[in-house]
C-alpha cells in the first residue's frame, strides 16, 4: 500500500497547500495554550518548486549531452537498482551522444533471456542494442518485496507523469531533510520537503559523491540531481530536439504563408470597397 | 427526374462526367458562385475551421490506428511505441491529441458565435439542431479517444463517466455492465471504445454533410442578423470567402503548431502518463478541459441522478433553444439587454470550467451552483421572457447599406423597428 505514495501526487499537494493556512493558525493558537501536539505531515505545506534553468528549456532548448551522459551513469549505478525503464532500447542511447560501440558495450554488460536451447531449456545471452533496458525485478511483486512494499515506478516517462516535470524531479532528489520536530513518520518512510504528504518510501538516493564522474565534474548533490533529471527528461521526450527544430521552421513558414494569404485576401476584396 | 444534365463546362472530360453526374455543377453552385452575405466577420471562419479540423483528426487518426494496439495489456506501450519508434509518430500523435483540443476550441467559438448572432432562429432551427447533434457526437468520440492510451486518467475517467448511467433507476446497473462488457472497465471496454472511436468520426462527417445541406438551403446568417434582400447584399463564395477562410486556416495552423511543437502536453494530465491501474484511484479524477463546465454542473447537484439529468440537460436546452428565444431579432447588436446577458452566460460557462477543475469544496461549490443556476435561468427563463420585454434597436434596411456606407439616407425612418424573419 505504501506504493500508493509514489503515484498519488499532484492534487493532494494542492489540497494541503489550500488547507494549510487555516491549520497553521489553529496550530498557533493551540500552541499558546497546550504543549505541542504531534504534527501530521499532511498539514505541512509543500513549498513552490524551484525553477531550474535547464538546457532543454525554451523553444530552442537542446539536451546538454555531457549532462545527460552523466545522468545515464547515475541511472546505471543508482536508479536502475530499483527503477525500470521499460520503454527504452539500448540503441536509444545514441540519442545522448554515445557511440555505437559504447552502446554495444553497455548492452553487452547485461544478460537477457535468449529464448531456448536445443534441449528446450531457457538460456541467457548478452544484451544487444536492440534490446529493451533490463528491468531490475522480474515483476511488481518482486519489486515490492525488495522495497518494503513500495513499488518503484518505471522511469521511462516519469518526467511527463509528474506535475512540474523536471523541476519536480529535481526538487524531490534535493528535497530530503530531517523531519521537523514533533513530526511522527511512518516506519520505513523518509521525510521529503517537496513530496506530497512529505513521507516518501524511497530513501535519499543521491548524496554528494554518490558517483565518480570521469569528466572532472564535481559530483555534488545539486550536479547529480541536474544530470539525472536531464537524462530522465531526454528519456521521456527523445523527440524533443527534432520537435522544436521542426517547429521553428514550420511556424516561420506558416507566418509567411499567413502574410501572403492575407495580402491576397486584401487584393481580392479590394474591388468590393 | 430522369435525363442527362446540360453541362456548361468546357473541358471535355469534366463535361462528359458532369453530363452524367453533375457533381461539378453542384460544386460550382454550392462553393463557387454560392451567394453569401458580404458582411461576414472573422467569426464566420470557424465553420470552415471545424471542417479542416475534422479532416485533420481523421487523417492523423487513421495513421495512429495503424500502429496502436487496442488491448489493455499493451495499449499504453503501443502509444509509447508510436512516440518513439514510428517515423514521425510523435508528430502524428501530438497533432491528434492537440487537434482534439483545438477542435473543441473551434466548435465552442462557432457555437457561441451562433448564440451571439442568433443563428439558431427561424428558418435555421434544423441547421442549429444538427450542429448540437455534431457536438454530442464529438463529445462521445473525444471521451472514447481519451480512454485509448490506457493511462490512469483514461481508466478512471472511463469508470466515472460510464458509472453515470448507473443513476438511471432500475436498469442503470445493467446498462453499465452492458457498456463495460464486464463487471468493471477492462479489455472489452477498451476494444469497443476503439471500435466506436473509429466509427463515430465518420458519423460526424455524415451529420456535417447534412449540416451543410441545411445551411445551403437557408443561406448563412450574418453579423446584422437580417435576411439577404437583393443580390447587392451578397458576393460569390469563391473567391471572397475561400480566401478569407484561408487566412483563418493559416492562423489556426499557427496555433496548432505552437501547441504541437512547443507545448504538446499543455492540455494533458500528467496522470495519463502513468499506466492504468485498477487498484489505485488517482488523488483526483479530472476530465479533459473541454468537459469541465459539464463536469461542474454534474457535481453542483447534490443528487446523482439529478446531476446526470442536469448535465445532459445543459446540452438538451441548446437543442430546443430556437423555441426558447422568443425575440424575432437575431443579432445581439440590436438587442441591448440580450447582449449583456450573453456575456454573463460566457462568464458563467468559464466559471463552470474553473469549478470543474477544482475540488468541490468551499467557495467552488457556491460558484458552481450559482453558475449552474444562471446557465439554466438564461435559457429556460430569461430568453423566453426577454423577447417580449426587450426593445430592440432599429434594424438596418439591408446588408449592403451599412457595408457600403450607402449614399445619403432617405428622409424619415427607413429602418424597420423589428423584422419578423
Amino acid at each position: 500500500m505504501r506504493g500508493l505514495k509514489f503515484l498519488s501526487l499532484t492534487v493532494a499537494a494542492a489540497a494541503v497547500a489550500a488547507t494549510f493556512p487555516a491549520a497553521a493558525q489553529s496550530g498557533d493558537k493551540a500552541e499558546a495554550k497546550a504543549p505541542v501536539h504531534e504534527i501530521s505531515t499532511a498539514d505541512i505545506p509543500v513549498p513552490p518548486l524551484p525553477h531550474v534553468d535547464w538546457s532543454f528549456n525554451g523553444p530552442f532548448g537542446t539536451f546538454d549531452r555531457a549532462s545527460a551522459q552523466r545522468g545515464f551513469l547515475i541511472y546505471q549505478q543508482v536508479c536502475s537498482n530499483c527503477h525500470s525503464m521499460d520503454q527504452l532500447y539500448y540503441r536509444n542511447l545514441e540519442g545522448i551522444g554515445l557511440s555505437e560501440d559504447q552502446v554495444k558495450a553497455i548492452a553487452a554488460s547485461v544478460q537477457v533471456p535468449g529464448g531456448v536451447n536445443d534441449q528446450g531449456q531457457p538460456i541467457e545471452r548478452p544484451g544487444r542494442p536492440s534490446d529493451h533496458f533490463k528491468a531490475p525485478f522480474p515483476n511488481e511483486e518482486a519489486a515490492r518485496a525488495a522495497n518494503g512494499g513500495a513499488y518503484p515506478p518505471d522511469q521511462s516517462v516519469l518526467e511527463l507523469a509528474r506535475e512540474g516535470g523536471p523541476d519536480y524531479l529535481y526538487a524531490i532528489l534535493t528535497g530530503y531533510a530531517d523531519p521537523p520536530p514533533g513530526v511522527k513518520m511512518m516506519s520505513g518512510m523518509n521525510y521529503n520537503t517537496y513530496f506530497p504528504g512529505h513521507q516518501i518510501a524511497m530513501p535519499q538516493p543521491l548524496q554528494e559523491g554518490s558517483v565518480q564522474y570521469t569528466d572532472g565534474v564535481k559530483p555534488t548533490l545539486d550536479q547529480e540531481a541536474k544530470d539525472v533529471v536531464t537524462f530522465l527528461t531526454w528519456a521521456a521526450n527523445p523527440e524533443m530536439e527534432e520537435r522544436k527544430q521542426t517547429g521553428v521552421r514550420v511556424i516561420l513558414f506558416l507566418v509567411f504563408l499567413t502574410g501572403v494569404t492575407y495580402a491576397v485576401k486584401r487584393r481580392v476584396w479590394s474591388d468590393l470597397h | 427526374m430522369v435525363g442527362l444534365h446540360k453541362s456548361e463546362f468546357k473541358n471535355p472530360v469534366i463535361n462528359w462526367i458532369d453530363t452524367r453526374m453533375p457533381v461539378f455543377t453542384m460544386m460550382q453552385k454550392e462553393y463557387g458562385s454560392f451567394p453569401t452575405p458580404k458582411n461576414f466577420n472573422y467569426f464566420w471562419n470557424f465553420g470552415a475551421l471545424a471542417m479542416v479540423n475534422l479532416v485533420l483528426m481523421i487523417a492523423t487518426g487513421v495513421f495512429l490506428a495503424m500502429n496502436y494496439a487496442p488491448n489493455s495489456a499493451i495499449a499504453f506501450d503501443s502509444v509509447e511505441h508510436i512516440m518513439r519508434d514510428v517515423n514521425w509518430g510523435w508528430l502524428i500523435r501530438y497533432a491528434h491529441m492537440n487537434g482534439a483540443s483545438m477542435f473543441f476550441i473551434v466548435v465552442y467559438v462557432h457555437l457561441f458565435r451562433g448564440l451571439y448572432y442568433g443563428s439558431y432562429k427561424t428558418p435555421r432551427e434544423l441547421l442549429w439542431m444538427l450542429g448540437v447533434v455534431i457536438l454530442l457526437l464529438m463529445m462521445a468520440t473525444a471521451f472514447m479517444g481519451y480512454v485509448l492510451p490506457w493511462g490512469q486518467m483514461s481508466y478512471w475517467g472511463a469508470t466515472v463517466i460510464t458509472n453515470l448511467f448507473s443513476a438511471i433507476p432500475l436498469v442503470g446497473k445493467s446498462i453499465v455492465t452492458w457498456l463495460w462488457g464486464g463487471f468493471a472497465v477492462g479489455n472489452p471496454t477498451l476494444n469497443r471504445f476503439f471500435s466506436l472511436h473509429y466509427l463515430l468520426p465518420f458519423v460526424i462527417v455524415g451529420v456535417v454533410f447534412l449540416h451543410v445541406v441545411a445551411l445551403h438551403i437557408t443561406g448563412s446568417n450574418n453579423p446584422l442578423g437580417i435576411e439577404v434582400k437583393s443580390p447587392q447584399d451578397t458576393i460569390p463564395f469563391h473567391p471572397y470567402y475561400t480566401i478569407k477562410d484561408s487566412v483563418g486556416i493559416c492562423v489556426f495552423f499557427i496555433v496548432l503548431a505552437a501547441l504541437v511543437f512547443f507545448a504538446p502536453n499543455f492540455f494533458a494530465s500528467p496522470d495519463n502518463y502513468i499506466p492504468a491501474n485498477p487498484l489505485q484511484t488517482p488523488a483526483e479524477i479530472v476530465p479533459e478541459w473541454y468537459f469541465l463546465p459539464f463536469y461542474a454542473i454534474l457535481r453542483s447537484v447534490p443528487n446523482k441522478l439529478g446531476g446526470v439529468v442536469m448535465m445532459f440537460g445543459a446540452i438538451a436546452v441548446l437543442f430546443v433553444l430556437p423555441w426558447l428565444d422568443t425575440s424575432p431579432v437575431r443579432s445581439a447588436r440590436f438587442r441591448p439587454i440580450y447582449r449583456q446577458l450573453f456575456w454573463l452566460l460566457v462568464v458563467s460557462v468559464f466559471a463552470l470550467g474553473a469549478v470543474g477543475a477544482h475540488r468541490p469544496q468551499g467557495i467552488w461549490v457556491v460558484i458552481g451552483r450559482l453558475a449552474t443556476l444562471y446557465y439554466f435561468l438564461h435559457f429556460l427563463v430569461i430568453l423566453p421572457i426577454l423577447g417580449k420585454l426587450e426593445r430592440p434597436l432599429p434594424l438596418p434596411e439591408s446588408i449592403s447599406r451599412p457595408v457600403l456606407g450607402g449614399g445619403p439616407m432617405p428622409g424619415g425612418s427607413t429602418a424597420k423597428p423589428m423584422e419578423k424573419a
